[in-house]
Formats: structure tokens, C-alpha cells, sequence
């Protein structure tokens, strides 16, 4: 069993749908000779082919409508964003016509839109966005985002095989960070729609996803050490549709709830969130529901104010601190 | 020994002035860098500002609630270790070297912490919603509890009031109420409740406790009694009438009579005597024998005298019913009876309902006299003082007048003025009196 990272796993993952269905293709900006901006179809071209592997001109709106019409005549395409910051040049396309076409005409979408999102990597304000919440308010859309490496691969393979179309955020800080054992020779699928405990907890519960997950369970590491206080760390992994179950089961568990996002605080995810738990859990709550998020300003190139702007590992612990006295 | 100045920061570019709501340190107080020294508070946010260098808070320049503008010189570090901790006074002025420009440049304030803010942590920093200052903040978080120790206590019928909580500004918290419901099973009342409850809930306001103070958690009866004193004089306009009583007569008769009472199993004491004059005369007065019922008089059919006991735990008011059909024997047993029942926990809920009047002595401790608080919703309440000799004028049939010694007390009861003036109140006590300075031999 190897060690391999986040951007492995992702790379085996495209690979191994690619090997098993042919009609899955993978489009993009640069994603053929060169294997991508990250590397992440380093190695593509060469064995699937420039028919399966498509660089594409520069521009978002055509890679993903091209995507769509794919998806309609019956093949499998993954469009990259080369960073998903951009995908907000193909908001049209995706909002207007993709999340629609089953509703409108019955036509089913099977597509992947993927690409680097996220910010800890000094990438300014162009190269470290979180898109994700200004999908998440388009029925018809799915929107999942691995934090581990067995989720980078358990996500795209699934993501491929849904028959409608979703988002796939990768971030990028991840994708060489955080490494992991997969075990070969068995199909690694992860279920949409479906969060995982990634740490078990009584006092409190953290809800994240992506790259601050890391940061939240560094944070409880350091709240049990400590405080002593038991933190549940739960990872959402797929940010729409979003796993109710799952959190509720938490809150009614811990009965505290920090939400933590690296995206910025207002119109955030975890104001969804928090409004579910009021709806289903309110009276399981023992303390306001909190966040931990990113500053309302775009991400700064600066090293110092991009930690300041985005929440850090300390940010948690304060908040959780907090939260947990109240 | 360098001195570093601090300064109020600007939070915001739009900022002008903040305000210093909190120090974290004392002068004298050795601070590391950025270990939070102050708090403020300004247009834009509430944050706590770190020390732009480690040393000892030389002076402080700005007290908590004084607002200035940005870039005030609010406090001065003596920085280099060493002369800290012995000098926990170091206000004295060390001045710096004039001549060296300023060793270390102030710092404009770091930035605010990050988002995840405390957003109530510190209420006392914070604006309070709309109406009412600080304190009104404080009081709304001690008092209100979060749904989930809202529903435990709906579950096992406990009063989140009664629980010291361990949250912020004393609000409790999942784990107090559940320890409290592990240390007190089923926490039932020693005996019958008091009156009930009236309507309204009464709230109580959290006091902070200090260190090595005692806390405890009221039991149900003390809950209700305090509940019940609260509610009774907001919802009464309580007024209070003294009528001095000559007992000779009444500890002469009894005196006399005491061994027979004996005899017969019963303790006669003055509280019989008293207790037969109210219900005789609370016939003859209906309107002191009454309750208040919104913008109606309840005139009482019967009369029943509630007689308040105390116990080691609380106090209670068990009642005798139909006093005014008794005699001075059964009135004298009645009180026996239910006082025993009382301390033996032995009351039956019946024994402490359908009061219309009630009486309560604490003579025996030796007040001179005391005033009540109403047991509602009845509209009267009578104290009794001390009984004891005292001199007094007294007046023989041929006219002269002379200082006697004689067995006084004095009767003290509080009624609601909503419904009882004081000439009501007065004639009914002066009824009293009157029977009981010439109480009938017959009556014995």
C-alpha cells in the first residue's frame, strides 16, 4: 500500500473512470500536453488520447457549455477550471442552463466541473476563491468538496458516475499536504450527499469541510490537550444536497455547534446551516450556533493579511473555547 | 528600562475615538507581548488590544468607560524584565531618557482579533439591543437559558431559577442542570406546598458569588415562599396597622386554666387566645376576611385562620378551618394538631388550602413588633409581637391614674389597601383588642 497524496488520489481517480468508461473525457485549459496547471492529467493525453483529453481555448463559459452538450448526446465529460475562481465566467452557463436543462426539457446533465479552489497559498485574490456558495443557491446543481485523499478519489469517481451535474472542489493547499494509504485493488467510491465524523466528541461539535477541516481538527487536538474538552469534528464532504442527517445527529450529541468555513462569513454556507439546526435541532441547542470564516474582503496577496483574513487553526480554538463555556 | 507608550488604536479608517471598556491588567502587572491589555470599543467593533511589547503596565492613562480619541496615549509599559515583580507599584514615574527618541515606535494597535468575535462573551462592552444599559444585558443572560436546558427542564419539571449556573454571567448550562438533576432525584417539597402560585413568573436576579462562597440551590419550598413574598408584594398595596394589647387579663385566664387544658391533652397558649378574638371579630368584618379577584371583592362564606409555623427547613401556613365555629379548646388543639403535623411532616394537602385570614407569631423570638407580608390572595395578615411585662398608665374607676405593670403585646397586621382602608383594618383590630383585654370567663 503506498503513501500517495490528495492530488494522487484525484489524478488515480479521473484515471480509473477513464480506463473503465470511455465515454468520460476530460476538457480543459492547458489539461492535455501540458497535464494541467497542478499536473493533476499529467500523463492523460498520452494514454487516453487528444480525443479524451482536450485543451480548449480560454474561456469558462465554452468549456463547460461544450461539457453540457456533451453530457446530452451521452458522454461523460469532466471540465477543469484551470482555478475555480474562474468559474465565474461559466455562472451562465451553469446556473442558467445546466442546473435547468433537466427541468426545462428532461435532459439529463451527467458532467463534473472541477478545479484548485482555496486560499494558505498566497494566491491572491484571482487564485484563492471558494466558490461554492454562490452555487449552492441553484437548485439542480451538486456541489462536493473532499477534504482527505481517499475522498479526493472517492468523490470524483462518484461525481463521475452521477447522473447529474457537480461541482468538485479541490483544494489546493491539500494537494500535496496531506498524504494517506489507499488500499489497491478495491474500488474507492464515496457516497454524495453523505458527511463523515472525521473525530468523535461530547462537548461540542465543529461542522467544515476542505482545507479548514484540517484546521478544526488541529484546533480539537488542541482543546482536548488543553481544556480537556471532547470535540466532534464532522466532515461535510458534500456541501449540496447537504447531509442533514448527519449534523443533526451531531448537534442532538454535543447540543454546541462551531461551524467553520475558509469561504467568506456573509451569504457563507454556514448560515445554511445554521438555519437547518434551528429548524430541526433548536431545542437540542445548549449555545448559539458560532462561525469561524474568512473576512468579508477578498483574499490579500500579502502573507500577513492573508492569515489575518483567513481563519486560522487559533481562531478555532478561541472560538470553540468560547463556545464551549457558554 | 525602556518605556513603551500605548496607544488607542485606530479600528477602522472611519474611526475616530473608542472607548477603553475594560482593563485586563493592573498597574504593576508584568504583561507579555501581545497578551491582551485592555478591551475597547468603537463604532465598528468590540476588541481586546495586545501589548506591543512585554514589561510591567507602568500607568494607565485612561480609565474603563472613558472614550478618546484615536491615538491617545492610554497607558505606559516599563519594558526589560527584572524590575517587575518587586516593584507591583512601578506608577512611579521612571521618566525616560529625554534626550533618546522614543526608544521603540509606537505601534498603531494590531488588528482586532479574528472574526470568530465573542459576540456576548463580553455583553458589558457591548451595545445592548435597543432598550436598557449594561446591566439590563447581564440580567438577560443570567436569566435566559438555552433550549436545550429549556426542554430538560420542561422534562423533569425543574426550575432552571434554581440551579447556579456555571455559564457566562452565571446562565446554566447543559451540564449544571444535569448534575443537578443527579443530585436531587425527585427533589419534592418536605410537605405540602404553601399557597399557590400566583401568576407571573417571579425572577430572582443572579448575584455573583465570591470566592469561598456557598451556593446553594433553593428546595421547593423556599422556591415557592420566595416566589410567593415576591408576587405578593408587588400584586398588594400592603399597609400596616399597630394596636398595643393589655394580655393580664388573657395570661391571667390561662394561667388558671392551663392545667385543665393540660388534662385534656391540649397546650394553651396566647396564639389560642389570639386566634379565637381574629375569628370571632373576622365574621363582624367581612371585608378583612376577603380576597381580591380582578376588579372584584371576594367576600369569604367561611372563616378559616391560617397560622403560620416555622420549620427547620421553611415555613408553612396550615389552616384551621371554621376557627369562628370553634371553641378557645378547639382552636387551642387545632394549632397543636397542625403544628405537630407540620414538623412531622405530616400535613395532608387539604390542611394547607382555603385560608381566608392568617396569623403569624414570632412573639416567641421577642420582637417587639413586625410587619407581615401578605399570604395572598387573602387581604390580611396579622403579626404578633413579644408578649411581656411593661409599664403602663393605668387608669382605676375612680379617675386616678398610676404606672402599672402589665402583660403587653403588640398586634400588627398588614392589609391590602385595594380593597381594606385603614378604618376597616382599625375597627376590625380594635374588635380584637377589645375581646381580647375583656376576653369572657365564660369563653374558657
Amino acid at each position: 500500500m503506498a503513501e500517495i497524496t490528495f492530488l494522487e488520489a484525484l489524478r488515480q481517480g479521473l484515471w480509473e473512470e477513464m480506463e473503465r468508461d470511455e465515454r468520460v473525457f476530460i476538457l480543459g485549459e492547458d489539461v492535455g500536453l501540458y497535464g494541467g496547471a497542478f499536473k493533476v492529467t499529467d500523463g492523460f493525453a498520452k494514454k487516453f488520447g487528444e480525443s479524451r483529453v482536450i485543451d480548449t481555448p480560454i474561456s469558462e463559459a465554452a468549456i463547460v457549455g461544450a461539457a453540457a452538450g456533451a453530457a446530452h448526446m451521452g458522454l461523460r465529460p469532466v471540465a477543469e477550471m484551470q482555478f475555480i475562481d474562474f468559474i465565474s465566467c461559466a455562472y451562465d452557463m451553469l446556473t442558467n442552463y445546466v442546473a435547468t436543462a433537466r427541468y426545462r426539457a428532461g435532459l439529463s446533465t451527467p458532467m463534473v466541473v472541477r478545479g484548485p479552489c482555496g486560499g494558505y497559498v498566497r494566491g491572491g485574490p484571482f487564485h484563492s476563491q471558494n466558490p461554492e456558495a454562490a452555487f449552492l443557491h441553484t437548485p439542480g446543481l451538486k456541489i462536493v468538496y473532499p477534504a482527505t485523499v481517499r475522498d479526493a478519489k472517492g468523490l470524483i469517481k462518484a461525481s463521475i458516475r452521477d447522473e447529474d451535474p457537480v461541482l468538485y472542489l479541490e483544494h489546493k493547499w491539500l494537494y500535496r499536504r496531506i498524504k494517506e494509504q489507499l488500499p489497491e485493488g478495491e474500488e474507492i467510491l464515496t457516497p454524495i450527499g453523505k458527511a463523515r465524523t472525521a473525530r468523535e466528541g461530547k462537548h461540542l461539535s465543529i461542522i467544515s469541510y476542505g482545507a479548514t477541516l484540517w484546521k478544526s481538527l488541529e484546533a480539537a487536538e488542541q482543546l482536548d490537550k488543553a481544556d480537556g474538552l471532547s470535540v466532534e469534528v464532522l466532515d461535510l464532504r458534500t456541501l449540496l444536497p447537504l447531509d442533514d442527517a448527519a449534523i443533526v445527529a451531531s448537534v442532538k450529541k454535543t447540543n454546541k455547534v462551531l461551524i467553520v468555513h475558509e469561504d467568506t462569513r456573509t451569504g457563507g454556507i454556514a448560515g445554511e446551516i445554521a438555519a437547518r439546526i434551528n429548524e430541526q435541532a433548536f431545542e437540542w441547542l445548549d449555545g448559539p450556533i458560532m462561525r469561524v470564516t474568512a473576512h468579508d474582503v477578498p483574499i490579500p496577496y500579502a502573507p500577513t493579511l492573508e492569515d489575518f483574513v483567513l481563519p486560522q487553526t487559533d481562531d478555532i480554538v478561541k472560538a470553540a473555547r468560547w463556545l464551549a463555556a457558554y | 528600562m525602556a518605556r513603551v507608550d500605548v496607544l488607542m488604536p485606530q479600528m477602522g479608517e472611519s474611526i475616530a475615538e473608542g472607548t477603553l471598556s475594560k482593563w485586563l491588567k493592573k498597574v504593576g502587572d508584568p504583561v507579555k507581548r501581545d497578551e491582551p491589555l485592555f478591551e475597547i470599543s468603537t463604532d465598528k467593533v468590540d476588541a481586546e488590544i495586545p501589548a506591543p511589547a512585554a514589561g510591567v503596565l507602568a500607568e494607565i492613562k485612561v480609565q474603563e468607560g472613558q472614550t478618546v480619541p484615536v491615538q491617545t496615549l492610554v497607558a505606559v509599559l516599563e519594558t526589560e524584565a527584572g524590575a517587575v515583580a518587586s516593584k507591583p507599584a512601578a506608577a512611579s514615574p521612571a521618566p525616560a531618557p529625554a534626550a533618546a527618541p522614543k526608544p521603540e515606535p509606537p505601534k498603531p494597535a494590531p488588528a482586532p482579533p479574528p472574526p470568530p468575535a465573542q459576540p456576548a462573551a463580553r455583553p458589558s462592552a457591548r451595545p445592548a439591543d435597543g432598550d436598557g444599559g449594561v446591566m439590563t444585558a447581564e440580567q438577560r443572560l443570567r436569566t435566559k437559558s438555552t433550549p436545550l436546558v429549556r426542554k430538560i427542564a420542561a422534562e423533569h419539571s425543574v426550575d432552571i431559577s434554581s440551579i447556579p449556573g456555571s455559564g457566562y454571567a452565571g446562565r446554566v448550562t447543559k451540564q449544571d442542570i444535569l448534575g443537578f438533576i443527579e443530585r436531587a432525584p425527585t427533589q419534592q417539597a418536605p410537605g405540602p406546598r404553601p399557597q399557590p402560585q400566583g401568576p407571573g413568573a417571579i425572577e430572582h436576579p443572579a448575584v455573583e458569588a465570591w470566592p469561598g462562597d456557598r451556593v446553594e440551590p433553593w428546595s421547593r419550598i423556599r422556591k415557592i415562599t420566595a416566589d410567593h413574598m415576591v408576587m405578593s408584594k408587588r400584586v398588594s398595596a400592603h399597609v400596616a396597622s399597630f394596636f398595643e394589647v393589655d394580655f393580664t387579663r388573657v395570661g391571667q385566664l390561662r394561667a388558671k386554666a392551663k392545667q385543665s387544658y393540660l388534662d385534656r391533652g391540649v397546650n394553651l397558649t396566647f396564639l389560642a387566645f389570639i386566634a379565637k378574638a381574629c375569628a370571632e371579630n373576622l365574621r363582624k368584618h367581612p371585608i378583612v376576611n376577603a380576597a381580591v379577584s380582578g376588579d372584584s371583592t371576594i367576600y369569604r362564606a367561611d372563616v378559616n385562620v391560617g397560622i403560620a409555623v416555622a420549620l427547620d427547613w421553611g415555613l408553612i401556613v396550615p389552616v384551621i378551618k371554621h376557627a369562628d365555629e370553634l371553641s378557645l379548646m378547639g382552636i387551642a388543639r387545632a394549632i397543636n394538631d397542625l403544628g405537630e403535623r407540620a414538623r412531622t411532616k405530616k400535613l395532608l394537602p387539604d390542611d394547607i388550602q382555603r385560608g381566608t385570614f392568617t396569623i403569624t407569631n414570632p412573639g416567641g423570638f421577642g420582637p417587639f413588633a413586625g410587619i407581615p407580608i401578605i399570604n395572598q390572595p387573602q387581604v390580611a395578615i396579622l403579626g404578633v409581637g413579644a408578649i411581656e411585662k411593661r409599664p403602663k398608665v393605668v387608669t382605676a374607676a375612680d379617675g386616678t391614674e398610676s404606672i402599672a405593670i402589665r402583660t403587653m403585646g403588640m398586634l400588627t397586621m398588614s392589609y391590602d389597601h385595594r380593597v381594606v382602608d385603614g378604618a376597616d383594618a382599625d375597627k376590625f383590630l380594635a374588635d380584637v383588642k377589645k375581646l381580647l383585654q375583656e376576653f369572657p370567663e365564660g369563653a374558657m
